[in-house]
């Protein structure tokens, strides 16, 4: 098993007047892991379902390595598929649905069984092989529905919030075992899912989707270090960046506030971001404390300067009571800064 | 008892109409087939042990009827149920608003009085040159003579499918859209999701369909009445429950046998009784029936 190279060209989807997709353009390596990280009913399933073949494209074009696919019915196109709902058939026991996709290739008997319960075993669900779905826990329905779509060995698999209905404990464990296995069998995969913590976690890159667009596809660790839009910058990291909107002129001003800046960039209206565990508190900018919350070792502080409200994360040993006054410091070298349009202004080498 | 108390009062409704609308009939035409009652004797009437059931036993005659019935009831159930499942799976796949405006058309029949219905019939079959069939063939014949069987049969079915369709076609709408397209990613073509994943999931409403047709085509007799009255000829297309309501409500001789036709009445209630419970074994009643969802102890 090897993966191929996804390429998404201009994908665009309308349900009736609904634009779904405006546009979609990604290039996935082989064994690659990509998450489609965005908020609900940006686009992220109907992407799937289009890489799928149970919906089709209004425009575009999609490749499996230098294959256009687009064209075909889902059974030709060699993918496994784990939908949020699991979809397992409710008549049929554990071990036939895994059996499911290889029946109807009408691969031999023995073989079916043989694969069958080695993809069981593999996820931890020997025990459970002759029982109906509704008759198993949650976790395990769910390794079902993974090992229905790893059973006849796919060169892509599509991931719909398959960890969404499970409780905390499960869901991390099975984070850990999904990578693992994808790693191991070198597919290149697609995961959707709405929380971050799971996309950044697992992923090689992530899509991080706006309404119906990729906003930046790019490393976890880069969308955490130069969100491409304040999009991007509001939706990854917990708790999210601090923006401010104002007017760059030499410093940053936005109402009441006046930051400094770096020297080098340009002037006009636009964006300035900072990350709460950024900010410090040695510096001049005057704030009053109005909620703590307690994170297990540091806390969460919700202030208010000049009649903007922000987060910041409390250092080490320090001690804060709501009504506080605190003098806040941005680091230049943590700030982001946006044009008006809401894109990154890239740093200037200085 | 205190422990049954909760049980025994959710029970209660469905047992008070099963007690006043199907025990007491049942127990009174029972009683009634056991007595010589009829027209002649109606003010007292003697009581008469099984003699009403050995009648039937040598009248030449039951045997024919008898095989009509299952003739009847067999054929066209397969009619209605088959059709059925076919216009539902068809109207499901087509697009929903062209399904939804197919099946309104397909319900006109049920709506229509049977007696206009079967007016329809006639003037479709009739000879020439009031009957469209014979003018467009050019064959003249009274065709409901020809093939009575044929015609009570379509005539039944057609209206019949239309229960099938509805009930079918919301059990489809049921199921998760998710699993189609599980299948169809697993590689199945729409014939293969009909037959593993559709069908299967449809054992439950097919089940239904087929007993409720059954008992409801076992007691039906008011097309057979009007196309055919039993005819032509001899018992040809005479069912059980047409014998017994002519017996026991419109006899040729004016008197009326309410016992012997209680005696017919009381044999369909038991064939009934044994249909649907082989039914239940065929389609594995107690593994449908899901565990409850709340204890009442
Ligand atoms: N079959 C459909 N018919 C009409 N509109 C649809 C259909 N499927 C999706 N849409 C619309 O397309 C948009 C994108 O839906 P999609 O299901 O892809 O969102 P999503 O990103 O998966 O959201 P979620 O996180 O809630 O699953 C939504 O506005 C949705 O209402
Ligand atoms: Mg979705």
């Amino acid at each position: 098993m090897t993966g191929v190279t996804v390429r998404l060209e201009g994908l665009v989807k309308h349900f009736g007047r609904v634009q779904a997709l405006k546009g979609i353009d990604l290039t996935l390596t082989p064994g690659e892991l990509v998450a489609f990280l965005g908020p609900s009913g940006c686009g992220k399933t109907t992407t799937l379902l289009l890489i799928a073949g149970i919906y089709k494209a209004t425009a575009g074009q999609i490749f499996f390595d230098d294959r256009r696919i687009d064209h075909l019915h889902p059974r030709d196109r060699d993918i496994g598929m784990v939908f949020q709902s699991y979809a397992l058939y409710p008549h049929l026991t554990m071990f036939e649905n895994i059996a499911f996709p290889l029946r109807l290739q009408r691969v031999p008997k023995a073989e079916v069984k043989r694969k069958v319960e080695q993809t069981a075993e593999l996820l931890g669900i020997s025990e459970q092989l002759l029982r109906r779905p509704a008759l198993v826990s949650g976790g395990q329905q769910q390794r079902a529905a993974l090992a229905r779509a790893l059973v006849k060995e796919p060169r892509v698999l599509l991931l719909d919030e398959p960890l969404s209905n499970l409780d905390a404990l499960i869901r991390l464990s099975a984070r850990a075992e999904i990578r693992r296995l994808q790693k191991e069998l070198g597919i290149t995969s697609i995961l959707v899912t709405h929380d971050q913590s799971e996309a950044l976690a697992m992923a090689d890159r992530v899509a991080v989707f706006s309404v119906g667009e990729v906003e930046q596809f790019a490393t976890p660790e880069e969308l955490y270090k130069a969100p491409a839009t304040t999009f991007v910058a509001g939706f990854v990291g917990f708790p999210p960046m601090n923006l401010f909107e104002g007017r760059f002129n030499g410093a940053f001003e936005a109402k009441g506030l006046k930051i400094p800046l770096s020297p080098g960039h340009p002037g006009g209206k636009g964006y300035l971001g900072i990350r709460p565990e950024d900010i410090r508190f040695d510096g001049e900018i005057a704030a009053r404390v109005l909620l703590v919350e307690v994170l297990g070792k540091d806390s969460l502080l919700t202030l208010e300067a000049a009649g903007h409200i922000l987060k910041a994360m409390s250092l080490e040993g320090m001690q804060v009571a709501i009504g506080d006054e605190l003098l806040l410091n941005f680091p230049v070298e943590k700030l982001h800064l946006f044009d008006a349009e809401g894109k990154r202004i890239q740093r200037q080498a200085s | 008892m205190r422990r049954y108390a909760a049980p025994l009062l959710f029970l209660l409704p469905a047992t008070i109409l099963i007690v006043l609308f199907f025990l007491i009939p049942v127990v009174t035409t029972v009683f009634l087939s056991l007595t010589d009652i009829s027209t002649v004797t109606f003010k007292n009437p003697s009581w008469v042990g099984l003699q009403n059931y050995r009648d039937l036993l040598v009248d030449p005659f039951i045997p024919k009827i008898f095989y009509n019935t299952g003739r009847y009831v067999g054929l066209t159930l397969l009619f209605n149920v088959g059709m059925g499942l076919v216009l539902a799976l068809l109207t499901s796949l087509i697009p929903e608003r062209h399904g939804d405006n197919f099946r309104t058309l397909w319900l006109v029949p049920r709506i229509m009085p049977p007696v206009v219905y079967v007016f329809v019939w006639q003037g479709l079959l009739a000879r020439a040159p009031f009957g469209i069939i014979s003018d467009l063939t050019g064959i003249n014949q009274g065709w409901i003579n020809s093939s009575p069987w044929t015609t009570i049969i379509l005539a039944n079915g057609f209206v019949g499918a239309s229960f099938g369709m509805l009930i079918f076609t919301s059990a489809i709408r049921a199921i998760p859209r998710d699993l189609f397209y599980a299948a169809a990613v697993d590689g199945a073509s729409t014939w293969q999701t009909v037959r593993r994943v559709v069908l299967p999931l449809l054992r439950w409403p097919i089940l239904f369909v087929t007993v409720y047709q059954t008992l409801s085509l076992l007691t039906s007799f008011e097309y057979i009445l009007l196309l055919t009255d039993g005819g032509p000829g001899l018992f040809k297309t005479t069912v059980w429950s047409l014998h017994a309501y002519k017996l026991a409500l419109s006899n040729y001789f004016g008197n009326i046998e309410f016992g012997l036709g209680a005696a017919m009445a009381t044999f369909l209630v038991v064939i009934g009784v044994i249909v649907s419970l082989v039914y239940m074994r065929v389609f594995n009643f107690r593994e449908l029936v899901s565990e409850p969802k709340i204890e009442v102890n």
